[in-house]
């Protein structure tokens, strides 16, 4: 893609602003700086990442290698949209075992064919 | 672990115990405690905040009965070579200067580590942020803010591909500030846009529960840019979208900081550029913290000229207003910062604010004129940048090359960085949140299927760790040989020996500077000095610095080496330091036996500060004490010295030289004591040479009884001469006491 190149044209282009108070021109620099992030942040609102899932992982209290094992195996399955979280609690609730042991099975590589049973990789 | 002792070195060792089970005793940001009108000797000082329990004073503070005022703003230092167990030392000292901000740069690599690092592996251009290296700092840093008296702030960096772990991290292991800014992690790391944005809105959200002040990366733009004073507009643009898009997230105004840079520096006419750009950045961005950077653009080897160059930022920092005071090494542009620039970094900032303490009570900014037509010229161009990048939508703005380009916009030059939105580290590794997406932690950003009827999110999990600290998984070592016991061990073994090499930034890592100034042009200045080095027996010698003082002339030129061999420390002769007698009871001694001197400047030397300070009664002299001191004035010829203290009958000369050109100073301390041979009354007189350039092994050479340097007081003199003259009386010299017959 070809890069912007021009001279400068701020006199023309500041046409609009020059009446502005200088207050007003403060409120227009923030309400288009929110602007410009309103799609962003409504991308991160929806979306989540290797790196979000093992934050969640580690605030259950797993280590960041077990987040790690965890999160990849869920990567690899299409499951990551579910919450790595989630994946752990339905799995400890499927073997009736204790969350934290649930997890270090899945770590271990345990348990995810059931969870893909379960999941199915039904998308909201 | 036991308070720290500030006459032992920190015990690293003891640091590294029982990690398994620290926890930070708080979280969060802390800022001085600000003390308006705060009187500290003579003066009463406008800006400043609660003093320190122990620190090192500025070096003139001796003429100010040792004040060592703090100013209001919170100072950083910015510490990272790589090995964490050093860093703390540097801390420590960095600290007692008034440092209380200990930001910790990231190993080179660390922000394309897509997860955690763990243990204490070596780090290169910075140290590995692990939690076992944060918990250790932090630890050491409880123990170095109760020995200092002030809480001290720890910071690091949340970008890279693991943000949002390094979040949570930061936010269980106490960490006080760090830097956020997804543009930083597009433009200069090259991570993938969307990942990025993500990322961060999640590590925003951690980082805002915990109270962590967020630093932005908007100054970066001004320290790559070909021409950096021109990206003006676009730092405005890049100040303004993270911060509006951290408000969204819930971050609050008054923990984000903005990383202001002044743009320019000499020769330019800097402040032309960089006040109407702080004004600016102060006025847009009223709501927010200012985190004063200074300008790293331009700084070359010259460390006095980055001194400069530091001291107009705080210049600027004064007449706009500084929350967050940033220090560079000058150092910074030759090598990774060394301990004794950190330290020197720290006291410029201390130095140059107090100097400036109160100035806005008597200038002001100009409300006409130049200065605000240049602020609203700025403003405008940020918001047609603004209006432009809007239209373009974020990501394709980026992928044309909008931001960092050297033109000062609407100009645009074409140099600016390029990213592809679907290219980058970590490129689709986002996912869609599926409607039965679920995360049973707190202050989690996002979309949350949370059932309804629990308390807070984490009690489907019986507590996160932000709620339960003891469930964190703390691991220790990953790597059996790269870690700090493997560093450590050895480094003790030799310490506890005793040998003692110079360092600079690592414990007897042997480094030292040779400054030369070689009367030859540039190129054979620097292969002499390089020779000299070899033939001083330094090994790997390299030149660090070059300074032109004429093309033919001559050169300085700094060459940084290593000293191949150690000192035994209990191999030293360190002759004792003399005992000083106490005030009174050198008083009780002259009022028991009066005692008179007569004093001079000698030579053709016309100063006279520092002898009058030995004398005057004001200035703590030796009058104070009862001695009676005739004054003789300056250029003193030496026989008339000796001439006046015969006609006094007088217990002792005290001569004062400044002037050591050609050793002056040492042949005048030569001819006093000739002179008093010649005349017979060597036996009978005191004889005491001070000044600047004099020792006290320098006058005993040359045949005194004792020299004062820099730093003399008038009890050391006094102290002196009665000890001096119950020696003489017991080997029957000296001027016997009054009534004693002889």
């Amino acid at each position: 893609m070809s890069s912007v190149q021009r001279v400068s044209d701020f006199e023309k282009r500041r046409e609009h602003l020059k009446d502005l108070s200088n207050e007003e021109l403060k409120e227009r620099f923030w309400l288009l700086a929110e602007e410009i992030m309103k799609p962003l942040y409504d991308l991160a609102h929806t979306h989540t990442s290797p790196s979000i899932e093992r934050s969640v992982l580690l605030r259950m209290g797993f280590s960041s290698l077990e987040a790690v094992a965890i999160v990849s195996a869920a990567e690899k399955r299409g499951l990551l949209g579910k919450g790595a979280g989630h994946l752990v609690l339905r799995y400890a609730k499927e073997t009736e075992s204790a969350y934290l042991d649930a997890g270090r099975a899945l770590a271990n590589g345990e348990g995810w064919d059931s969870l893909k049973a379960v999941f199915g990789g039904e998308k909201a | 672990m036991k308070r720290l002792d500030p006459n032992q070195k920190m015990d690293i060792g003891e640091l590294l115990k029982d990690l398994e089970n620290y926890h930070p005793r708080r979280t969060g940001w802390t800022w001085r405690k600000e003390m308006p009108n705060q009187k500290m000797g003579p003066f009463t000082y406008k800006e400043t905040s609660a003093p320190l329990d122990r620190s090192v004073p500025l070096p003139a503070s001796k003429y100010f009965g040792w004040i060592d005022p703090q100013p209001a703003n919170v100072i950083t230092t910015e510490i990272a070579s790589g090995r964490f167990e050093d860093d703390i030392r540097r801390m420590r000292m960095a600290a007692w200067h008034g440092a209380d901000h200990m930001m910790v740069i990231r190993t080179a690599g660390q922000s394309h580590m897509d997860g955690l690092l763990e243990g204490t592996p070596e780090g290169v251009g910075g140290t590995p942020i692990t939690r076992k290296q944060l918990r250790a700092t932090r630890k050491a840093l409880d123990l170095i803010e109760d020995e200092v008296g002030r809480p001290l702030n720890f910071h690091s960096y949340v970008s890279g591909v693991a943000g949002p772990e390094i979040a949570v991290m930061f936010a269980e292991e106490g960490v006080s500030g760090a830097h956020q800014d997804p543009q930083y992690n597009v433009l200069y790391r090259n991570v993938n846009m969307e990942r990025s944005f993500v990322d961060a809105a999640v590590a925003k959200k951690v980082m805002a529960c915990a109270g962590i002040l967020q630093i932005d990366g908007a100054h970066n733009a001004n320290a790559t840019a070909k021409e950096g004073w021109k990206v003006m507009p676009e730092l405005l643009v890049q100040h303004a979208l993270n911060s509006a898009y951290s408000r969204m997230i819930g971050m609050p105004a008054d923990h984000i900081a903005l990383s202001s840079v002044p743009p320019t520096a000499p020769p330019a006419p800097a402040m032309t550029y960089d006040l109407p750009y702080a004004v600016a950045v102060r006025w847009l961005f009223s709501d927010y913290k200012i985190r004063a950077q200074q300008n790293t653009r331009y700084i070359e080897s010259d460390s006095r000229e980055a001194t400069v160059t530091h001291t107009l930022n705080l210049v600027l920092s004064r007449l706009t207003s500084a929350d967050v005071q940033s220090t560079i090494t000058p150092d910074e542009g030759r090598n990774v910062p060394w301990h004794y620039n950190n330290v020197a970094a720290v006291d410029t900032a201390k130095q140059a604010l107090l100097g400036m303490d109160g100035i806005m009570d008597m200038v002001e900014i100009k409300k006409d004129g130049p200065l605000p037509k240049a602020v609203r010229e700025l403003a405008e161009r940020a918001v047609l940048y603004l209006e432009e990048v809007k239209e373009m939508g974020y990501f394709r703005s980026v992928e044309e090359g909008m931001f960092v380009d050297s033109g000062l916009y609407p100009e645009r030059n074409g140099d600016g960085i390029k990213r592809d939105p679907m290219g980058g580290v970590a490129v689709s590794s986002i996912v869609p949140r599926d409607k039965d997406y679920l995360a049973p932690v707190c202050h989690h950003f996002g979309y949350n299927n949370l059932p309804n009827d629990i308390d807070k999110p984490c009690s489907l999990v019986d507590g996160c760790t932000l709620c339960k600290p003891e469930k964190i998984v703390y691991i220790d070592e990953l790597d059996p040989e790269d870690n700090v016991n493997r560093r450590y061990e050895p480094m003790a073994k030799e310490l506890a020996t005793g040998a003692i090499k110079p360092e600079v930034q690592w414990a007897n890592d042997g480094y030292l500077t040779l400054t030369l100034f070689i009367a030859e042009n540039e190129r054979i200045a620097e292969y002499a000095a390089l020779e000299m080095a070899r033939k001083l027996g330094l090994e790997e010698p390299e030149v660090i610095h070059k300074g032109i003082s004429h093309p033919a002339e001559g050169t300085l030129v700094e060459v940084k080496a290593r000293l191949p061999f150690s000192i035994d420390k209990s191999t030293l002769k360190i002759p004792e330091k003399p005992k000083v007698m106490s005030e009174d009871e050198v008083r009780e001694d002259i009022k028991a036996n009066p005692m008179k001197v007569v004093c001079a400047t000698v030579g053709e030397d016309e100063h006279s500060v520092g002898m009058r300070e030995i004398i005057d009664i004001k200035h703590g002299g030796i009058e104070g004490f009862g001695v009676k001191a005739t004054y003789l004035g300056t250029s003193v010829p030496i026989d008339k010295v000796v001439n006046a203290a015969i006609e006094e009958d007088a217990d002792a000369i005290l001569i004062s030289t400044i002037i050591s050109h050609a050793d002056i100073h040492k042949k005048n301390m030569e001819r006093l004591d000739r002179l008093c041979r010649e005349m017979g009354v060597r036996d009978r007189f005191i004889l005491i040479g001070g000044g600047t350039q004099v020792t006290d092994d320098l006058a005993v050479g040359a045949g005194l009884d004792a020299g004062f340097g820099r730093g003399t007081k008038g009890i050391h003199v006094a102290s002196f001469l009665c000890k001096k003259r119950q020696e003489l009386w017991k080997e029957g010299k000296g001027r016997l006491p009054s009534g004693s017959g002889r």
